[in-house]
């Protein structure tokens, strides 16, 4: 294998890990804040992905279809949270995962109901689906380069947001003390509320953009929401910081271990049973992790603390 | 309920449910039989999830996982030749609980949140591996070229395979009705309600945990084994995390906390299931907002509706 497979699948883990952290930072403010687990998070991301390739299609800008997406997802996400999840802040987990349950099971449905079951496929807009020559040899689709980009902005304007403005003292406030926030003048509902929707839309932005590279189908928040899952064990539930560094973890792990470990299997072991092993091992790798990690430090790499 | 009328109306139910296949024959209704069957087999794995997550008060997400081991232990044992049900049915209960006691041992050292999505993930690893073994179909799971093989007792036969899931469901509510009562379900219920006075009493709960843990997936084997033979077809689908869902559903339907209230859940969410598909192909459009309503406003379960809590 050449250093070239192995740097352009090292992007690709980085790209993935990054899809990985915007699930996860949403999940992460409101377990977080709100201490609820929401299990239609892999909803938000379906719904993005959704709602992008029908506005994109509607209008004719990608562009367009990419905001109005976003905007749609934060409307859902504001809606769901004033209908249901506000009723579940002062229940135990159990509840939480259960009701969020049957949200899952509804908005799979409507999916299927307005868009079928099968596969959509979407495209890239020609200015980005080019490749980029990021060293002589070495191209890169433009596409996936992008992800990383915002990304990583999103990234850094959520440490922003959350550690330098007023709006995130509050955040932090609301996550150790709600009690004390509301008696201090705090509308806790309507940041709740906001909090929700901006978690949703951050979701909802990790589908968008997840839509051309894989498929856009009822069902595919959950695949990706048990990963996003994994990398909140292993960073540690409740913290952002760990949830950065176990998306970027996980998403090397992933991808590098589809990528090599069938021709390093090929190496050790036979090539037939290697391609026997490879890809179940493969797939396995990231709850093998969790399992190791969990061993060493049940309470994650980063033990939450916002 | 006082004792006594409990017990007559498990007999009735006992009676209600012996009654199916002469029942199912005379109206010429094939169909229910198998309905009950495939109901009775999902209330045996609720059964064994209720155990640890009702009396337990582990909120384990990955209880299928069980269902598709002892699945696939009678399904790779049919796939090379070997047919004997003792053997198929032995291995699905101790391939399940080995399977069992290794999540157990690193998912029960956390608790909360963690918990729950530590044993959903494992359930997920087992159904990629399922599918990615192209030997036993992959994903799209092979089928079962006989149904488990016993001396005397042949499981094509409708009636003879009912009768013996239902005693089954019957013996296995016995033994989790004797678990719990016991010294040790007594620990494991004194350490869902408070974990810190349960230590200062000089017990650790971990290792009554673990074992309870075992316990149920070993049960929720048995339930695979059964449901492989009910369907005669194995996939990775046994593993789905929705299965999960449902059984957790069926628990908290039924109502926590109550032996017997698995199997009323199991009903009601089945039966419910079957009427609204009948209905509709979107019917999960019904049922989702349906569960949603249940946990707000229907927490104690329909067990709840004729048993007192303090039971």
């Amino acid at each position: 294998m050449n250093l070239f497979l192995i740097a352009e699948q090292t992007l690709n883990g980085l790209q993935l890990g990054v899809m990985l952290f915007l699930m996860a930072a949403g999940l992460t403010l409101v377990f977080g804040i709100m201490n609820l687990v929401n299990f239609a998070h892999g909803s938000f991301y379906m719904v993005g992905a959704y709602l992008a390739t029908y506005f994109a299609q509607a209008t004719g800008s990608w562009l367009l279809g990419v905001a109005l997406g976003l905007a749609g997802t934060l409307v859902v996400g504001v809606v769901v949270e004033m209908v249901v999840v506000r009723k579940l802040y002062e229940r135990d987990h159990l509840d939480q995962v259960l009701a969020t349950f049957g949200l899952i099971l509804f908005f799979n449905e409507l999916a299927a109901m307005l868009w079928g079951r099968a596969a959509l496929y979407t495209n890239i807009p020609e200015y980005l689906s080019g490749h980029v020559e990021l060293l002589p040899g070495l191209r890169y689709p433009l596409y996936r380069l992008v992800i990383i980009a915002v990304g990583l902005g999103v990234a850094a304007l959520l440490w922003f947001v959350v550690a330098r403005t007023r709006l995130g003292m509050l955040i932090r406030a609301g996550a150790s003390n709600r009690a004390m926030v509301a008696a201090l003048g705090v509308n806790i509902r309507v940041l709740y509320t906001l909090v929700f929707g901006f978690g949703a839309a951050l979701a909802g932005l990790a589908g968008l953009m997840a839509g051309p590279i894989y498929v856009v189908q009822p069902g595919m928040g959950e695949l990706i929401l048990i990963e996003v899952f994994v990398v909140m064990v292993i960073g540690g539930i409740g913290s952002i910081r760990g949830a950065l560094a176990a998306a970027l973890i996980v998403g090397m792990v992933d991808t590098l271990g589809r990528a090599f470990l069938k021709p390093t299997l090929a190496t050790v072991i036979s090539p037939t049973a290697a391609d026997a092993a490879g890809p179940a091992l493969a797939s396995m790798l990231i709850y093998l992790l969790m399992a190791a990690v969990l061993a060493l430090k049940p309470q994650g790499l980063f033990p939450a603390r916002l | 309920m006082s004792p006594r009328s409990r017990i007559v109306a498990l007999a009735l139910g006992v009676a209600l449910l012996a009654a199916v296949p002469p029942l199912a024959a005379a109206f010429n209704q094939p169909f229910y039989l198998d309905l009950v069957r495939r109901i009775m087999i999902f209330a045996i794995a609720a059964a064994s999830l209720n155990l640890i997550l009702g009396y337990g008060g582990m909120i384990s997400f990955g209880h299928a996982a069980y269902l598709g081991v002892g699945g696939y232990a009678v399904g790779v044992l049919a796939h090379y030749g070997i047919h004997d049900g003792f053997l198929q049915w032995g291995l699905a209960i101790g391939a399940s609980a080995l399977v069992a006691l290794v999540i157990g041992a690193v998912s029960i050292r956390t608790s909360g949140v963690y918990f729950i999505m530590i044993t959903l993930a494992f359930t997920q690893m087992l159904y990629y591996l399922g599918i990615s073994i192209e030997e036993f179909g992959g994903d799209d799971g092979m089928r079962l070229t006989s149904r488990s093989r016993f001396p005397g007792l042949d499981l094509a036969d409708a009636n003879a395979f009912y009768y013996l899931v239902l005693a089954i469901l019957v013996l296995v509510l016995f033994l989790i009705h004797r678990i719990v009562n016991s010294r040790f379900g007594m620990v494991i219920r004194a350490a869902r309600s408070n974990e810190a006075r349960t230590r200062a009493i000089g017990f650790s709960p971990y290792p009554y945990r673990l074992a309870a843990f075992v316990i149920a997936g070993a049960v929720c084997g048995l339930a695979g084994a059964l449901l492989v033979n009910h369907t005669a077809y194995l996939t990775p689908d046994f593993m789905n995390w929705t299965r999960s869902g449902e059984l957790m559903f069926m628990v908290i339907l039924g109502g926590v906390g109550s032996v017997v209230g698995p199997v009323l859940g199991a009903f009601a969410l089945l039966v419910l299931e079957d009427l609204l598909s009948g209905w509709t192909a979107h019917w999960q459009i019904i049922l989702g907002p349906l569960l949603v309503l249940s946990v707000l406003f229907f927490r104690r379960g329909l067990a709840g509706l004729a048993f007192s809590k303090n039971e």
